[in-house]
């Protein structure tokens, strides 16, 4: 279907406010000669409308549904400036290489959102539009915020450079595991991993997204042994080690206790869960930036509504908010690993997390230029399924402010823990010192990595169980531009 | 012990020319390097004694590594480390930190416990070699 640009907005007021039905570009939601301005915000939406609705008027709708609009004509309306307060779906372009779908761009005046608030901009925009009958599918592709928006968030409560700075740490990405089994070991068990993954060589280990306070381990007693082997790790390394202790509970009240014991015992860092929402993670946040401590957010749940292309939202939006909203660490994919990951699309998140200013790149699925008005940068956490023989691809695609984590990767390797640590963190400064003695790492990686492993039997081994181990499976979340030759 | 500090110390030592290498690499992205050294390695003692100024206006590897060379004639016996500063916006920070010189024996620290309520420990980190006085220890 054609998009066309006739659908008119009525301006007779008396007919515009009659009572009835009209459609929403009749409403006044779809303004082709509309400039978005410098203060507003603008989303981006992949609309795949039912058979016979009209691009634009689909376009319309989810404008006013996000905004001030209901199904019907309300008189209401006329006291209040409607027009300020009105969403305006002002482009709308077919999507290249799928018929049958549209990118609509929607503006939106600042007015219409509290400040520092993830809670209201997301009810406002994904609130009551993504199960609306005359579209097929939705999918909020990518959002641009005005800096003044931006500026009412604290963002990030430590940042790469102050958690750098904080560790001790420079020049190489960092490295973690997340503790095996994710579920049964007993706090002493626990500890032991803990401290054989940190005196090995890794800068952190983690919690899993599933590791609470169940009947097989309390969070006392994972906290206590944690710190435990932290500490030791510490001593016998001389580097400083931390532990993610993830606080997720049912109520806020159980995680701030839990928050201030990880405190309490000098960790770091502590974790949490996505799951527990928005409103909670600004919550944490604001605690975590009152007590110097590095936040992790595990992204748990988040393919259920960002993998599939036509509908959900993309995982740049979601980079977006929890930047907005205050985490140090996401996990953001690996390219490389058993998670979807489509070269482009991961760059374009990890961009996204850790430039101060974004611009447009269609390629990395990147539509808005960004201003990040000062507002820290995100660690963005690779992990899953990744190991030793694939350092020269992390750090090629992934670069070197981003923390890799070897789960399987460290506790499954063949001479135990501590070696398998090794081997990864051998691995990783030996790719490093070779990319800045300007050597071409994508090409030269394995033969870099054979001859670190002469000097290091742990890295030997972990490149004989490994070396081929790949995940090659079409990724689902690709862009939609993809690079076009220009003359020369 | 063997200390982990700094970006290379899982590596074998680097070699003179593996250091030049580097140097040069921070030069070319246009990052100030400076020496630093110590013989307090705690992984806490943020502030290492300065070998002079950082060379924010030496633009050569050469120059640059006559300065370690300085450092390591002087303290032969000290953690002597290269750090390598960026003052680019939204960095402003250290990029790179390696260490270039050990004690040739490194005795490491010791984990004190000290037993408080609800199992809580608290722990303290000593350097075996601190107790004596700075200039005494390696």
């Amino acid at each position: 279907m054609a998009v066309s640009k006739s659908a008119g907005t009525i301006t007779d007021a008396k007919k515009r406010y009659a009572a009835g039905v009209l459609k929403y570009a009749q409403m006044g939601y779809w303004d082709a000669d509309y400039e978005p301005k410098d203060t507003d915000l603008i989303a981006l939406f992949r609309i795949t409308p039912q058979d016979g609705v009209d691009a634009i008027e689909a376009a319309a709708a989810v404008a006013g549904e996000s905004s001030t609009a209901t199904w019907t004509v309300v008189w209401t309306d006329r006291l209040t400036a409607c027009e300020k307060y009105r969403a305006k779906a002002y482009k709308v372009e077919p999507v290249p290489g799928s018929p049958d779908q549209y990118f609509a761009y929607i503006a939106y005046d600042l007015d219409l959102f509290e400040q520092g608030s993830i809670a209201n901009l997301t009810a406002s925009i994904i609130g009551n539009v993504f199960g609306f009958k005359p579209l097929k599918a939705l999918r909020l592709e990518d959002m641009r915020f005005p800096v003044a928006y931006v500026k009412t968030f604290d963002g990030p409560p430590t940042g790469i450079v102050v958690e750098r700075e904080r560790l001790d740490k420079f020049g190489r990405p960092l490295l973690g595991a997340t503790t095996k089994p994710k579920l049964g070991l007993s706090g002493k068990n626990y500890g032991r991993v803990v401290y054989e993954a940190l005196r090995g060589g890794l800068d952190f280990t983690k919690d899993d997204e599933n590791i609470n306070s169940q009947p097989f381990m309390h969070w006392r007693d994972r906290f206590l042994y944690v710190m435990e082997a932290v500490n030791r790790a510490q001593a016998v390394t001389g580097e400083v080690k931390g532990h993610y202790l993830n606080v997720t509970a049912a109520t806020m009240e159980d995680m701030y206790e839990r928050a201030e014991l990880a405190k309490e015992l000098g960790s770091v860092i502590i974790m949490i869960d996505l799951v527990i929402g928005y409103t909670a993670i600004q919550s944490i946040s604001k605690w975590a930036r009152r007590n110097d401590m590095i936040l992790h957010l595990h992204r748990a749940g988040h393919g259920t509504y960002t993998r599939q292309k036509t509908h959900g939202i993309s995982f740049r939006v979601i980079s977006k908010w929890m930047r907005l909203a205050g985490v140090d660490h996401i996990h953001a994919g690996t390219v490389v690993g058993k998670l979807e990951g489509d070269p482009n699309t991961v760059q374009g998140f990890y961009n996204v997390l850790r430039e101060t200013h974004n611009e447009v790149d269609l390629q990395r699925g990147i539509f808005f230029e960004q201003d990040w008005g000062s507002l820290r940068k995100v660690m963005p956490v690779a992990s899953g399924g990744i190991h030793a023989g694939q350092m020269h691809q992390l750090l090629h695609y992934l670069g070197e402010d981003v923390v890799l984590q070897f789960g399987g990767g460290t506790i499954g390797h063949p001479q135990g823990i501590a070696a398998g640590a090794t081997a990864n963190r051998v691995a990783l400064e030996a790719m490093v010192l070779a990319r800045n003695e300007g050597r071409d790492i994508w090409q030269e990686g394995p033969d870099i990595l054979d001859r670190a492993a002469r000097s290091c039997a742990p890295l030997a081994a972990a490149l004989d169980t490994w070396r081929d181990i790949t995940f090659n499976y079409t990724s689902t979340d690709t862009p939609d531009f993809v690079p076009t030759l220009t003359p020369a | 012990m063997k200390l982990t500090q700094g970006t290379f110390s899982f590596l074998p030592d680097l070699r003179d020319e593996q250091i030049r290498a580097q140097i040069e690499y921070c030069l070319k992205n246009d990052w100030a390097v400076s020496v630093e050294y110590t013989d307090d390695p705690h992984p806490r003692n943020t502030y290492w004694e300065m070998f002079g100024q950082p060379l924010f206006d030496l633009k050569d590897a050469a120059g640059v590594f006559a300065e370690v060379q300085n450092c390591r004639k002087t303290f032969p016996n000290h953690y002597i480390k290269v750090n390598a500063f960026d003052a680019s916006y939204g960095w402003e920070t250290v990029r790179l930190s390696f260490i270039v010189n050990r004690p040739a024996s490194e005795p490491g620290f010791a984990l004190e416990r000290e037993e408080g309520k609800g199992r809580n420990v608290r722990y303290r980190l000593r350097s075996y070699a601190g107790v004596k006085p700075s200039g005494e220890r390696y």
